[in-house]
């Protein structure tokens, strides 16, 4: 089963880190990655950039719009995300736990959805 | 591999081919390796060459050069010397004993499944290693089929033969005493590939589809060395029987279609009727009964009936009963209590569900609020359905089940 695991923050969070602490965040998250490649479980991870890089697209009448944004007031954003194909969800949540960001901020978990019927 | 048949021929020749191997150098890692690069060789130089004239000696020789290589670190050599194999007269090479003997083959291939589905390693990792030592199928194909990266598949395969080493395991049936136990892994892990092939519907999941007949083709080689054990037999009668309806399931338009709905004049008759002869003679054996015969009997109890109306319904809920004895799961209990349903009425089916609605391992479960959703549906309370449909809808990571929920709760405003 695939989930996903999502990190949110936010500049307050982001910053409060001084650039040693920071370091050794980003070395215990690659050691954490390392681990999972080795296992088979890691299927992929990744930061995505900050809010002033997002854009949005919204068609009208066929015609694309592209709008910078959204400046929303959320508390907190995505900041990054791994995906894992694991054994079961108890799994997902130990390897959501042993990400050093979830000392800090939460890591939520989901199942992702798949193109398969359950159902005979 | 190619598609011009050399990968039909291949396939069989995989775990004979690994067995003689491993039975003549033991390391069943680098034996595994070796043959994947004699298969990857052989479907590259065969349609170009021409085929061997002893495709499995030819085989054996190509890999047991790769690990001796392999062994020796001596890639120049290896080069030089494949391209010799195929001229070299096998004869020259083995004596035909060593390939031509039909039963330590078949042994070799049983020894092997127990191998892969070792009780050390975990069931995506049993999975893998059995697709790809017994199966013949090359890493990205399993990669693909199970929509990982092909670096991920990788290294879950490289992760299982390195904790079958850790385990100690030798290349040799398991103890006796073992036996009954392991085989039972091993059926479940054909189970498990079957389901991840069967719940195939579209997109980019149509390979997925070749996981099921993989899956059956396995389970008749199984059934094949082990043609007296009634859960083997009963196994492979419950994947003919249930992928017998796989051309009804699904729309034109790819939507899914329940089994009371499905048009059964598109089922495979000829499947069917092999699953239920499968079934009469393991039932009239005198093997023990097992949980994957009476899953058969339900599934062909469905399969022989004319639409779902006509179905016999007090023999499938008799079954259930008996699966929940042999093989008590909340699950059974569940599929049990839509039975009840149609024979005692929605109330009763409510009832038993009840049951089993708190147990801790259906905790989540989308099945139990589908199932309490067609309950309610049949009781009248139209309210009560369409708020169990939303919620089985959204507890549900299955796309076409999602769709097909929210369909459900729709219809009945």
């Amino acid at each position: 089963m695939k989930y996903m695991l999502m990190i949110y923050g936010n500049e307050d969070v982001w910053t409060s880190f001084e650039p040693e602490a920071m370091q050794k965040l980003v070395n215990e998250t690659d050691a954490l990655l390392r681990d999972l490649a080795e296992s088979g479980e890691l299927v992929g991870a990744y930061g995505v950039s900050d809010q002033v890089m997002a854009k949005q697209v919204h068609v009208t009448d066929g015609v694309p719009a592209v709008t910078d944004g959204p400046y929303i007031e959320a508390k907190e954003y995505l900041g990054s995300f791994t995906i894992v194909d694991c054994e079961s969800l108890d799994r997902a949540l130990e390897i959501a736990a042993a990400n050093p960001a979830s000392a800090f901020t939460q890591v939520e978990v989901r199942p992702l959805m798949h193109e398969s019927a359950s159902n005979p | 591999m190619a598609a011009d048949g050399v990968e039909d021929l291949l396939r069989p020749l995989a775990p004979q081919v690994l067995g003689a191997l491993v039975r003549r150098f033991g390391h069943f890692d680098a034996c595994e390796d070796a043959v994947q690069e004699a298969l990857l060789a052989a479907a590259t130089q065969w349609p170009r060459d021409g085929r061997p004239e002893r495709p499995k000696a030819w085989l054996i020789t190509v890999a047991s050069r790769r690990l001796v290589d392999r062994l020796r670190g001596d890639e120049s050599r290896r080069r030089r010397e494949d391209a010799t194999a195929a001229r070299v007269p096998s004869d020259a090479l083995f004596s035909p004993a060593a390939d031509d003997e039909r039963a330590p083959a078949h042994d070799d291939t049983l020894t092997l499944l127990f191998l892969c589905c070792h009780p050390a390693l975990t069931a995506p990792s049993q999975l893998a290693l059995t697709l790809r030592a017994v199966g013949g199928l090359t890493t990205a194909e399993i990669a693909s089929a199970f929509l990982v990266p092909e670096a991920t598949m990788a290294q879950r395969i490289s992760r299982a033969k390195a904790r079958i080493r850790d385990a100690g395991s030798t290349f040799g049936p398991p103890p006796a005493a073992e036996r009954a136990e392991r085989l039972g892994v091993v059926l479940h892990v054909l189970y498990l590939v079957f389901n991840e092939g069967y719940t195939a519907s579209s997109g980019p999941d149509l390979a997925r589809a070749d996981l099921t007949a993989e899956a059956l083709r396995l389970t008749r080689l199984v059934h094949h060395l082990l043609p007296d054990d009634g859960e083997v037999a009963g196994l492979l009668a419950l994947m003919l029987l249930t992928d017998a309806r796989r051309p009804a399931r699904t729309a034109a338009d790819g939507s899914l279609v329940v089994l009371a709905e499905q048009d059964r004049t598109r089922w495979d008759r000829a499947a069917i009727d092999e699953g239920t002869a499968l079934l009469a003679t393991a039932l009239g054996g005198d093997a023990p009964l097992g949980p994957y015969q009476v899953q058969a009997a339900i599934a062909a109890v469905h399969d022989e009936a004319a639409d779902d109306a006509s179905t016999d319904w007090a023999q499938v809920l008799a079954l259930y009963g008996v699966l929940e004895r042999l093989a008590p799961n909340p699950l059974v209990t569940l599929n049990r209590a839509v039975a009840a349903g149609v024979v005692h009425g929605p109330e009763a089916g409510l009832a038993l569900l009840a049951t089993v609605a708190d147990d801790e391992r259906l905790a989540g479960n989308h099945r139990v609020d589908a199932v309490r959703a067609h309950l309610l549906e049949q009781a009248g309370d139209l309210d009560g359905a369409r708020a169990a449909y939303r919620q089985a809808a959204r507890r549900t990571t299955s796309a076409p089940e999602q769709r097909h929920l929210e369909g459900r709760a729709r219809r009945l405003t």
